[in-house]
């Protein structure tokens, strides 16, 4: 065999999985019990934010380590917008991506004012101020946070098996909106410009791309993502309260570590990385403060050895893109 | 060819050729330098003349063939070790240490080098203009007098063999004057010279010999004064 | 009243010498390898949580314990740039967060593993409860002057080091283009090493200062990461009196929040670093 016709069979084969993968998500709710079911629409929120931080870190230079400030906004907003303001919840859920959205914007203020590792702190230090500010808000609970009511939970189905399937359902759908819109981004002129910008970022200056328009575009473009997933998280966990919405270690550093092992600036990375990382806390549950170690181990021996990540390894052998974006991450 | 009795020259570099990734910079070239001998290397841009004192330097990313400096094949060493043994880079724009006042760049040049020779107040003496501006930031200076400096950084590492890469680029034409007229003196005192240039006249009006690259090769080699213009300005421009 | 606010506005200055303390050592990773170290916070805690052992364990004064911590310090920041971080440091933005980043999960829980999840504190002595009263309603705590006054000296200290010896110099060029230097025959990668190892120098005084006056436990890192952060860009990058400005900034606003309701300490204080940094990106001394 010729090594042009030995190459096709892997990007099928890899497509093939995906198509396997996705059709397994669609059966979920007829071959998964509600636990399992939980698991999957955790797995997809997560996804979500990966493939946001992927977007911003990857593709448009904006590395933050603030993200979870965003998510925390769409868990309070979603509270506020059905507890407090009594609007439908299904229409609660969109609101509060839009809420994290306005919150974005003044943002923006402060975030691209800094530049690489300062503007990483700086999204840190808007993180803090979201959860603190957050925490000061009696009608939330202030300091402890306040559950959902029955009611609200209700809404969305009249038993545990309807809500998680009802809960699940939005948490794939917005997994597919979230990737495919992103996906069109990259492949718009917007996405076109960024890619053109990570491979000679002078000389895409001089072709007129507008670089900064582009980095304001996707920092725009993943708030509301991220506030979606966080009202879809509060309809998981139940409830709102500072640490726990505004939780770094879950929001953050976690889906750092996924996009990282999965593999950064790709768009297969963020699923790999998703599913290594359930792999991961499977096995390691029990090894307490290990599986952190191991997880930041394996982060930094990845930015050292492959910084494109899992999928990046993969790549070595698999001739194309599953998801063809034509990106090249920044060089060694 | 050396203008040097009997033993070996300074520096001798053979099949030598330098390459960046995939790129051949230097393919392999010839040359040798003798002690106290003026050097010159001419040549278009691109032509290989800067990768060249970079691998003597140990700067280059990848060479093959042999690098020989004073009996001894470099093959391996770091520059700081490279410098500790007496060769010194007036490097290409000069590349001094902009917030840096003029003393400490200058100082930095002896704490590299042979710790020998020259000493702060001769280079003063070389360089007048640069005595009153000893303490201001080398950023402050014109690009005249910070060739200056870097010129006096090399020198006060005390080196056996100093490496001028371009430096009259961007300098106006007096000023250039007052540094070539400084290459004799330096040659004085037994430091053998390499220069590269653009100024095809103003470079063989200095050298004992010269080379002339083109695309990585040395196309002629001989002494100004036995060589005719017409036939330097073919070889340079590969005519 | 009167009495009153500016008691808290010099408690917030003391304060701020601190922050300038912990500060510092960020401000010159900042301003000579230009990275922004985000275990900074954590590397400080795990000293602290060394300097516990030392003294709870086997019983050392917390001076002697410093003392005999310090040359380490230098050597792991030493060790810890040329081994490590010298690797990312040409590279990409992300390369460095995410090293540095993934190193902070590592330190805090491999503490949190090690020590458990409890705050601490080292005993100070007398020197902690003693209290100076200039009248007014004016008290000064002789411990948090002594920080203060330490953070000035280091600062200075750090100052003439940079400005005034070869070694300072050598760090300068360094730091200004370190192409230059590699073409000229400085050795860059130890240079970096020996300033990194200041750094930690820095980290271990800080250390020992710390966890004397503030209760820590092994989460207490990136708290201490922000409000170096907040005062080395408040100060202006490069500038380590600025820095010490910057840190006294921090602690003010604190001090007064913290009249309002304990939890508006820290509140206020981003608040104002979000404030002051609108009104003047560059800092008050940029370079």
């Amino acid at each position: 065999m010729t090594s042009l016709t030995g190459k096709l069979p892997l990007v099928a084969i890899g497509r093939g999985l995906l198509g396997l993968l996705l059709a397994m998500l669609f059966a979920a709710p007829w071959i998964f019990d509600p636990a399992e079911l939980q698991i999957l629409t955790e797995l997809l929120c997560l996804l979500v934010l990966a493939v946001m931080w992927n977007l911003l870190a990857g593709y448009a230079d904006i590395v933050t380590i603030g993200q979870h400030g965003f998510v925390g906004i769409g868990c309070y907003a979603f509270y506020g917008f059905v507890v407090l303001a009594g609007v439908d919840p299904y229409l609660a859920i969109p609101l509060a991506g839009l809420t994290s959205l306005a919150f974005a914007i003044p943002s923006m203020v402060v975030v691209f004012r800094l530049r690489a590792a300062y503007l990483a702190v700086g999204t840190w230090v808007l993180a803090e101020v979201m959860m603190l500010g957050a925490g000061k808000i009696n009608a939330f609970g202030a300091g402890l946070g306040v559950s959902l009511p029955v009611s609200v939970v209700r809404a969305f189905g009249g038993n545990i098996v309807e809500r998680f399937t009802t809960i699940y359902w939005m948490s794939l759908a917005l997994a597919l909106v979230a990737m495919g819109a992103t996906y069109a981004l990259m492949r718009s002129s917007t996405g076109i410009g960024l890619t053109a910008m990570r491979d000679d970022e002078e000389a895409a200056g001089t072709v007129g791309v507008n670089l900064f328009r582009a980095r304001v575009a996707c920092f725009l473009w993943a708030a509301p993502f991220l506030g979606l997933a966080g009202a879809l998280i509060t309809l998981q966990k139940l409830r709102v309260a500072p640490a726990a919405s505004f939780s770094i270690i879950d929001w953050t550093v976690y889906i750092i570590f996924i996009v990282i092992i999965g593999g950064v600036g790709s768009f297969e990375g963020p699923i790999i990385g998703t599913l290594v990382f359930f792999l991961i806390r499977e096995y390691l549950q029990g090894w307490g403060v290990w599986h952190f170690i191991v997880l930041g181990a394996v982060s930094i021996a990845m930015v050292l050895i492959e910084p494109r990540g899992i999928w990046g390894l993969l790549r070595r052998i698999v001739p194309g893109d599953l998801i063809p974006v034509s990106h090249k991450p920044p060089r060694r | 060819m050396t203008s040097t009795p009997s033993h070996a020259p300074l520096l001798s570099v053979e099949r030598l050729s330098v390459f960046y990734d995939q790129f051949r910079a230097v393919d392999a070239i010839d040359l040798t330098v003798g002690a106290g001998e003026i050097v010159s290397i001419i040549g278009a841009n691109g032509a290989g003349k800067s990768s060249l004192l970079k691998a003597i330097i140990g700067q280059a990313d990848r060479i093959e063939g042999t690098i020989r400096y004073d009996g001894e094949d470099l093959a391996g060493r770091t520059t700081p070790q490279i410098v500790a043994k007496g060769i010194a880079l007036v490097p290409e724009g000069r590349r001094l240490f902009a917030s840096l006042s003029v003393e400490e760049n200058l100082h930095l040049g002896w704490e590299v080098g042979r710790r020998n020779g020259l000493s702060l107040d001769e280079v003063f003496d070389f360089f007048p203009v640069l005595r009153e501006r000893r303490r201001q930031k080398a950023r402050e200076l014109s690009g005249g007098q910070q060739q200056m400096v870097a010129l006096g950084r090399a020198l006060l590492a005390d080196p056996k063999l100093l490496l001028c890469d371009e430096i009259s680029l961007g300098l106006a034409p007096l000023i250039v004057d007052q540094l070539y007229k400084l290459i004799p003196a330096i040659k004085q005192r037994g430091i053998g010279i390499l220069i590269v240039e653009q100024d095809i006249t103003r470079s063989l009006a200095v050298a004992d010999r010269f080379y002339c690259l083109l695309e990585g090769k040395v196309t002629l080699a001989g002494r100004p004064g036995e060589t005719s213009r017409d036939v330097v300005m073919q070889h340079y421009f590969g005519l | 009243m009167a009495g009153a606010l500016a008691n808290q506005i010099i408690q917030g200055i003391l304060l701020g010498g601190l922050y300038a303390l912990f500060a510092v050592g960020l401000s010159l990773s900042v301003g000579i390898m230009r990275f922004v170290n985000i275990a900074h916070g954590d590397l400080i805690v795990l000293v602290s949580f060394v300097l516990l052992s030392l003294t709870s364990k086997l019983g050392l004064p917390l001076v002697l314990a410093t003392a005999i911590v310090l040359p380490i310090t230098f050597g792991g920041g030493y060790l810890l740039q040329r081994l490590l971080l010298q690797r990312v440091l040409g590279q990409s933005v992300l390369a460095i967060v995410l090293v540095t980043f993934g190193l902070s999960v590592i330190v805090q829980n491999a503490l949190q593993g090690t020590y458990g999840a409890d705050t601490r504190l080292i005993p100070g002595g007398d020197i902690v409860t003693a209290t100076i009263h200039l009248g007014g309603g004016i008290n000064i705590g002789v411990l948090p002057l002594t920080i203060f006054m330490s953070a000035v000296a280091l600062v200075f200290a750090l100052d003439r080091l940079l400005y005034r010896t070869r070694l300072g110099a050598r760090i300068r060029a360094v730091s200004d283009n370190v192409a230059s230097a590699n073409l000229v025959g400085l050795k860059s990668a130890h240079i970096y090493a020996v300033a990194m190892g200041i750094v930690g120098v820095t980290m271990g005084i800080s250390a020992a200062f710390m966890a004397v006056s503030t209760n820590f436990d092994p989460t207490s890192g990136p708290s201490r990461l922000l409000v170096a952060f907040e005062a080395v860009v408040l100060g202006g990058l490069g500038s380590l009196w600025g820095t010490l400005a910057g840190g006294i900034i921090v602690g003010v606003a604190q001090s007064i929040g913290a009249q309002f309701d304990a939890g508006w300490q820290l509140l206020a204080g981003h608040l104002v670093f979000l404030a002051v940094f609108l009104l003047r990106p560059q800092g008050l001394f940029p370079k």
